[in-house]
C-alpha cells in the first residue's frame, strides 16, 4: 500500500528531524517490506503559482492543437503561455510554472519565443509535477487563491512509501494499521482515528425512509450498516487535500461521493460502498447469488454468476458483488440525490472467492480477504456519514443495520512458555508493552498475563502468534544465536551417492553438466518418434508457453535443444548431460484425496495420497557433436561416433556395479542400426547411439549427433563389493580369431568365449575387427588371458582352454577359428 | 710370473694417465679393456700374487689392491664426466617448445547449482542432517493444505502455480521443497533434522533475476526445546559456510502460512543487506497435520532459492546464464571449489 508521510504524521508524533530512510528501517524492523520510497517534490522548486485562465487563442497550422493562453496570477499584466493541452476553458484555474520555476528532471522553465509567440511559463500536467503518470492534461483545479503558492495549495512536497502488507495483516491496509505499527516500532505516540465521537449520535436516530437491510447469509456477513443520506450535493468538487491524499496512495479522485468513500477505507481500512438509494427497490440484503444470474459491475463487464458468489441484492435484482465491486446500475451519479452507503463485516473467504472467481481483484477484495476489523462497519460509515454531510451538504435519515459482531476476545498468555519457544527470557514489561503497542488490553503481573485482544487482530489466537508479535515488536536481533545438531545423521544415500558420482565421473571426463527446461512441445514429440510410455505426457493446464505445454518424457528434447544452443552461439566441440527428472503419465491417477488438516490423516489416507502422485524417475542423459580429442598443430582430432556414446552408457551402468547385457536396438529417436540398449537383470535401462538422419535433419544438429539416456532411478543398489583376490603369478596369453555370420555382436562373442573358456580365465579383449571377408561374415580378434593362482600356466594348458572357448563359441555363435 | 712393486706403480701410473687423456666415451671404452680388465697388466698381477711367496703376499695383496681401486674410481669418475657431457650435448638437440598444447580432450565441469546443492549438502551433513528428496510432480495437498495454505486463501495466490491436467487429479509441479518437509514428518518421527534440495516451479517469466524452474534448499529441524534462536544460530552457520565469515544475517519479520513466527533472512554482503530466503517456527497446525506431539516437539524451517544464493556468491548478473546450458558458463566452474 502507498501511504504519504503527511498522513501517518496525523496520528504518530514522529520527531521533527526523523528522515524517511529511519521511517523506512522503522517499518521494515517489525516487518513491513518497503518497495519504494518516492521523495515528490524534492526536485521541484518554484514559483509555480494559481492562475486564472483569462482567454485562449487557438493557434492552427500544427501537427497538433495548440492554445494562447493569458493567465492572470495576481500580476499587474496578464501573462500568455504556450500550451498543448486543450481541457480547460475559459475561468478554469490552473497551475503556472513561471521562468525561474525547475520542474523534476532539471527542466528549467524560462520564458522563450515558440510557435511565434512569447511563452513566458508553462501550465503544468500532474506528470509534470512528478505527482502522478497522467498527462492526459493539465491540472484543473477546484479551488485555489489565484497568484498563490501552488506548490503548496497541492501538498506537494512529501514522501510516499510504497509498503508490502503480509496477507495475515489486513488491518495495516491503512493509514490507521501502519500508524500504529510505526508508531510502535519507533515508540512514539499514537492516535487511533477510528476512536470518533459521531458513531453513537448516528446510530440513534431511526428513519422509515432510510434504507432497510437483513443479512440473509450469516456465513458471508456477520454485521452490516447501511446509512442513508438525502440532498446529497454530489456535484460538489472533492476537496484538494482530500484529493491529493486519494492520489498520493495510487487511486484516483473520481466524484466527491465515491472519494470519500476511498478516502474512508484508505484511513481506516474499511471499505464502503455507496449505492443511489433510489435506484433501490425495497430493502438490501446480503445473500448468495442463487438465482440471479449476471450483474454488470462499476467496470461495465457483464459477469456472470455462481450461486455461491455473495452479493448486495435488493427485491428484485443483484446490486453488488459483496465487497468486490458495486454494481453499475445503481452507481452514484450526476443525477443522484439520495445515498445508501453501505458497510459490512464480510466472511474473507467468501469475497475471496468472488474475487477469485471473477478474477476481480480490488482494493475492497484485496482489504476484506484479510480480513477487517469488525468494528469498523459501524465506525467507518460513521466517518463516511459526517464526511458526506460536512463536504456534500448531505442530510442524514437514519441508519438500517443487521447482525453484530463479536467484539471482545480474551487469552491468557505464558510468558515463560513464550520466552522458551522463542530462545529468550522476555521481561513482564517487554510482552506487556509490546502487547500494548499493537493494541492488546493487557492484565495481571506475573506469568500468566490476561490479554484483551483488539477486534482488528483476528489472526492472533495461539501461543505462537503472540510469540511472533513479542518478538517483532522487541526486535528479532534480541533473540540470541545456538546451533543444534542432529541426532543419527547418516549421511547421503545410495542415490543420492550414485548421482554425485555420475555427475563428477561425465565432469570429468569432458562433459558439461547442463539444466534443461522440463517443458516440451508436442512437435518434439512427434519429430522425436516417441512412442509408448514416452508419448504419454502430463500436459499443464497453465502453461508458460502455448508452444511448450508438455512435461518431458524423457531428457534428449531439452538436450538437443541446449546443443543446439550452444552451437548457434559458435560451440563445434560438445559434449553435455543433465541428471534430471522425467514425467509419465502411465499409470492411472486416482481421485485427489484432501483430508483436513486438524490432525495427522489416517495411514490409509496417507497412503492414499501419496498413491496419487505419479512416480517420477531420475535419469542421466547426454549428447555429444563434433571432437573428442581437438585438432591442434600435430594434426587433425577425433570424433566423437556412436561408440562414444555407447562407452559411456556402459561406464555409467558399471559405475553403478551392476552388471548388463548389450543388444542392438530400433529404439525413436535413434538411428535403427546404431543404436544399443543396454539391459540390467532383463530391463532396459539405458539407450545410446547416433541420432536417427531424420532427427538431425529435422534439428539442424551437426551430423553423426550421439545421444545416450540411462535411467538412473532404475538401476538396483549394488551390494557391499567383495574384493578379489590379486595373484601373482604372470599371466599367459592367446589370440583368436573368429570368423562369424554379421549379425553375431561382439558381446554374444564374448560372452560364449568366456562360458567356454573355464575360470582360469582373467579377461577377453576385442583387439581387432575385419569386416571385408564378404559372404556376409566378419571376423572378431580376441586376447584371453589366463591366470592361476598356484602355478604358471603352461602353453599346453592354457592352449586346452582356448580351444573349449572356441569350441564354445562355435557352439553358440557358429564361430570359426579365421585360417 | 715374480711381481715387481715397481712394475705395479709403472702399470698404475700408466693407466691413471691414459684414463686421464680419454676424451670420449669410446675411448673409455677401450682402456676398460687395456686397464681394468682380466687381461690388464693389473688384473694379471694380480692373479699372480697366487704364487708370490706367503711373506710377501700380503704386502702385494695390499699394494695391487689400492692401485686397481684407484684405476676404477678414477675410470668411474671420467666415465661420469664425459656421460655428462654427452647428455649436454646430445639433449640439447633434443630441446622442444614446451607451450606447445598438448593434445586435449574437452574441458568438463558441474553445473554450479550441482556444486553448490552439494556444498550445501555436507555442510548440513556434517551438523548431522539428513538430505530428504521428493517427486517434482506433487499432490496439493501436501504442496499447499498440509502446509496451511487452504484453497481460496489469499497465500496460495502469492505462488503462480503450474497446474497439470486433468485438474481433478489436484497435481502440481510443486512450488517449494516443502511437500518434502511434510512427507518426512508423515514418514518419521521427531526428532527431525533434514534439509530438502530440489527443483521448483512458479509461473514467472524467464529475466535476469526470475525462472519459471528454479531450485531451493529449505531445512527443517523437529525436536524437544527446539526455538527460534536454534533458527538463528543455523542460519548463520549456513550463511558464513557460504558466503564467507565475514558475512552477517539478520531476520526480517515476515508471513508464510506454514510458520509463525515468520521472517526473512537477510544478509550483509559486500556492503549491503541482501535478501536471501525465509524462515520461521514450524506452525503448530502444520505439525498437528503432521501428526506431530506439539506438546513435546517445536520446530523451525528455512527455505532460500539456490539461483538466488548462487547469483550473490559469484556475482552472476543474469539468470539467463544459469538456465541456458551453455557449456562456457559451466566449464567455469570445474567440478567444484578450486
Amino acid at each position: 500500500m502507498k501511504i504519504p508521510l503527511s498522513w501517518l504524521r496525523e496520528y504518530v508524533t514522529l520527531p521533527a528531524k526523523i528522515t524517511a530512510e529511519q521511517i523506512a528501517a522503522a517499518f521494515v524492523k517489525v516487518g513491513f517490506e518497503v518497495e519504494g520510497i518516492d521523495y515528490q517534490g524534492r526536485d521541484l522548486t518554484g514559483p509555480v503559482l494559481v492562475g486564472k485562465v483569462l482567454s485562449i487563442e487557438e493557434l492552427t497550422g500544427h501537427k497538433k492543437p495548440i492554445r494562447y493562453v493569458g493567465l492572470d496570477l495576481g500580476e499587474k499584466k496578464t501573462r500568455f503561455v504556450i500550451c498543448g493541452a486543450s481541457n480547460f476553458k475559459v475561468n478554469d484555474l490552473v497551475v503556472v510554472a513561471v521562468p525561474g520555476a525547475v520542474l523534476p528532471g532539471d527542466f528549467k522553465i524560462s520564458a522563450r519565443q515558440t510557435y511565434e509567440r512569447l511563452s513566458d511559463g508553462m501550465i503544468c500536467s500532474a506528470k509534470e509535477l512528478g505527482i502522478s503518470d497522467d498527462h492526459a492534461g493539465i491540472i484543473v483545479l477546484a479551488e485555489g487563491k489565484i497568484g498563490s503558492d501552488a506548490i503548496s495549495l497541492l501538498d506537494i512536497k512529501d514522501v510516499v512509501f510504497d509498503i508490502a502488507v503480509n496477507p495475515d495483516r489486513g488491518y495495516a491496509m491503512s493509514v490507521r494499521g501502519l500508524a500504529r505499527e510505526l508508531a510502535g516500532s519507533l515508540r512514539c505516540k499514537y492516535v487511533d482515528p477510528a476512536d470518533i465521537k459521531i458513531t453513537k449520535k448516528l446510530d440513534a436516530i431511526k428513519s422509515s425512509k432510510a434504507v432497510s437491510v437483513k443479512i440473509e447469509d450469516k456465513s458471508g456477513a456477520d454485521a452490516i450498516y447501511i446509512r442513508t443520506f438525502e440532498k446529497v450535493n454530489v456535484k460538489r468538487p472533492t476537496p484538494l487535500w482530500m484529493q491529493r491524499r486519494i492520489e498520493k496512495c495510487g487511486m484516483r479522485s473520481i466524484s466527491l461521493a465515491v472519494d470519500i468513500t476511498n478516502y474512508v477505507m484508505l484511513e481506516l481500512g474499511q471499505p464502503l460502498h455507496a449505492f443511489d438509494a433510489d435506484l433501490i427497490s425495497g430493502g438490501l440484503r446480503v445473500a448468495r447469488a442463487n438465482k440471479f444470474s449476471k450483474l454488470t459491475t462499476l467496470d461495465k463487464v457483464e459477469r456472470k454468476l455462481a450461486p455461491d458468489n455473495l452479493l448486495i441484492c435488493d427485491g428484485k435484482s443483484a446490486l453488488a458483488l459483496a465487497g468486490t465491486m458495486g454494481g453499475l446500475a445503481s452507481e452514484v451519479s450526476g443525477k443522484t440525490t439520495r445515498i445508501a452507503l453501505e458497510a459490512a463485516h464480510f466472511d474473507p473467504l467468501s469475497i475471496a472467492r468472488n474475487s477469485r472467481f471473477h478474477m476481480l481483484s480490488s482494493e475492497a477484495s484485496r482489504r476484506i480477504e484479510r480480513n477487517t476489523d469488525p468494528v469498523l462497519a459501524q465506525v467507518a460509515s460513521a466517518r463516511a456519514g459526517r464526511l458526506l454531510i460536512e463536504l456534500a451538504g448531505a442530510k442524514y435519515l437514519g441508519t438500517a443495520q443487521a447482525g453484530s459482531p463479536i467484539k471482545k476476545r480474551k487469552v491468557k498468555i505464558s510468558i515463560a512458555q513464550i520466552s522458551k519457544f522463542i530462545g529468550y527470557n522476555y521481561s513482564t514489561k517487554q510482552v506487556k508493552d509490546a502487547l500494548s503497542l499493537i493494541g492488546c488490553k493487557v492484565a495481571g503481573g506475573g506469568s500468566l498475563l490476561n490479554v484483551e485482544v483488539p477486534t482488528w487482530r483476528p489472526d492472533l489466537i495461539s501461543s505462537a502468534d503472540f510469540s511472533e508479535e513479542i518478538a517483532r515488536v522487541n526486535g528479532y536481533e534480541l533473540i540470541p544465536a545456538r546451533l543444534p545438531v542432529g541426532k543419527g545423521g547418516a549421511g547421503l544415500s545410495a542415490l543420492q551417492i550414485r548421482k554425485r558420482q555420475i555427475a563428477t565421473m561425465l565432469a570429468t571426463q569432458g562433459f558439461s553438466e547442463v539444466i534443461n527446461s522440463p517443458f516440451v512441445s508436442q512437435e518434439m514429440v512427434d519429430l522425436l518418434g516417441f512412442t509408448g510410455d514416452r508419448a504419454k505426457s502430463f500436459r499443464i493446464a497453465n502453461p508458460m508457453s502455448e508452444e511448450f505445454p508438455l512435461l518431458r518424457t524423457h531428457l534428449i528434447p531439452g538436450l538437443l535443444t541446449t546443443l543446439n544452443r550452444n552451437i548457434g552461439r559458435g560451440g563445434k566441440d560438445l559434449a553435455i548431460f543433465e541428471i534430471g527428472t522425467v514425467f509419465r503419465n502411465t499409470t492411472p491417477l486416482g481421485k485427489a484425496v484432501n483430508p483436513a488438516i486438524d490432525k495427522r490423516p489416517s495411514a490409509k489416507v496417507v497412503s492414499d495420497i501419496y498413491a496419487g502422485v505419479p512416480k517420477q524417475m531420475l535419469f542421466v542423459g547426454g549428447a555429444v557433436a563434433g571432437e573428442k580429442t581437438l585438432s591442434n598443430w600435430q594434426g587433425s582430432g577425433e570424433n566423437f561416433i556412436w561408440s562414444d556414446a555407447i562407452a559411456k552408457a556402459v561406464e555409467i551402468v558399471e559405475a553403478t556395479g551392476n552388471e548388463f547385457e548389450i543388444v542392438s536396438s530400433d529404439l525413436a529417436p535413434w538411428h535403427p542400426g546404431r543404436c544399443a540398449e543396454l539391459r540390467v537383470g532383463g530391463k532396459p535401462i539405458a539407450h545410446a547411439g547416433e541420432l536417427h538422419p531424420r532427427v538431425i535433419t529435422a534439428l539442424n544438429l551437426p551430423p553423426r549427433t550421439c545421444v545416450f539416456a540411462v535411467i538412473l532411478s532404475e538401476l538396483p543398489v549394488a551390494k557391499t563389493i567383495r574384493a578379489p583376490r590379486i595373484w601373482n603369478l604372470p599371466a599367459t596369453v592367446q589370440d583368436v580369431a573368429l570368423v562369424v555370420k554379421k549379425d553375431i555382436t561382439a558381446d554374444q562373442l564374448q560372452r560364449a568365449l568366456r562360458a567356454g573358456a573355464g575360470e582360469l580365465l582373467e579377461s577377453v579383449t576385442l583387439f581387432d575387427r575385419y569386416d571385408q571377408i564378404g559372404d556376409g561374415k566378419v571376423s572378431l580378434a580376441f586376447t584371453l588371458s589366463f591366470r592361476a593362482a598356484d602355478r604358471t600356466l603352461t602353453a599346453d594348458e592354457v592352449g586346452r582352454y582356448r580351444d573349449a572357448a572356441v569350441a564354445q563359441a562355435g557352439k553358440e555363435c557358429g564361430a570359426i577359428l579365421r585360417s | 710370473m715374480s711381481l715387481e712393486q715397481g712394475q705395479i706403480e709403472s702399470d698404475l701410473a700408466k693407466a691413471l694417465k691414459a684414463i686421464a687423456a680419454t676424451a670420449d666415451l669410446d675411448g673409455l671404452k677401450q682402456i676398460k679393456i687395456d686397464y681394468i680388465g682380466d687381461k690388464s697388466p693389473l688384473a694379471k698381477a694380480n692373479q699372480a700374487l697366487a704364487s708370490v711367496d706367503a711373506a710377501s703376499r700380503a704386502n702385494f695383496g695390499k699394494l695391487i689392491g689400492s692401485a686397481r681401486a684407484q684405476v676404477n674410481q678414477e675410470f668411474e669418475k671420467k666415465s661420469a664426466e664425459l656421460a655428462n657431457v654427452r647428455d649436454s650435448q646430445v639433449l640439447l638437440t633434443e630441446r622442444v617448445d614446451v607451450t606447445l598444447p598438448g593434445r586435449r580432450t574437452l574441458k568438463g565441469g558441474l553445473h554450479p547449482l550441482t556444486i553448490l546443492t552439494n556444498e550445501i549438502s555436507d555442510l548440513f551433513i556434517g551438523l548431522g542432517y539428513k538430505v530428504a528428496e521428493g517427486p517434482e510432480l506433487e499432490s496439493e495437498w501436501l504442496n499447499f493444505d498440509a502446509l496451511n495454505i487452504p484453497a481460496d486463501h489469499p497465500a496460495r495466490t502469492m505462488q503462480d502455480t503450474f497446474f497439470v491436467q486433468p485438474l481433478e487429479a489436484k497435481l502440481v509441479l510443486r512450488t517449494h521443497t516443502s511437500p518434502v518437509q511434510i512427507r518426512t514428518m508423515l514418514d518419521h518421527k521427531p526428532p527431525l533434522y533434514v534439509i530438502c534440495p530440489g527443483k521448483t516451479y512458479r509461473a514467472d517469466e524467464l529475466d535476469a533475476t526470475h525462472t519459471p524452474v528454479f531450485h531451493q534448499v529449505e531445512g527443517l529441524v523437529v525436536d524437544e526445546g527446539i526455538t527460534m534462536a536454534d533458527l538463528k544460530g543455523t542460519l548463520d552457520y549456513f550463511a558464513k559456510s557460504i558466503f564467507g565469515d565475514e558475512v552477517t544475517t539478520r531476520l526480517r519479520p515476515s508471513f508464510f502460512p506454514f510458520t509463525e513466527p515468520s521472517a526473512e533472512v537477510d544478509i550483509f554482503f559486500n556492503g549491503r543487506w541482501i535478501e536471501w530466503g525465509g524462515c520461521g517456527m514450524v506452525n503448530e497446525k502444520v505439525l498437528i497435520a503432521c501428526g506431530v506431539d506439539t506438546k513435546k516437539y517445536t520446530g523451525f524451517a528455512f527455505g532460500m532459492g539456490l539461483e538466488r544464493t548462487l547469483m550473490v556468491k559469484h556475482g552472476i548478473t543474469d539468470m539467463h546464464d544459469i538456465v541456458e546450458g551453455d557449456v562456457r558458463f559451466t566449464q567455469s566452474f570445474g567440478v567444484g571449489k578450486k
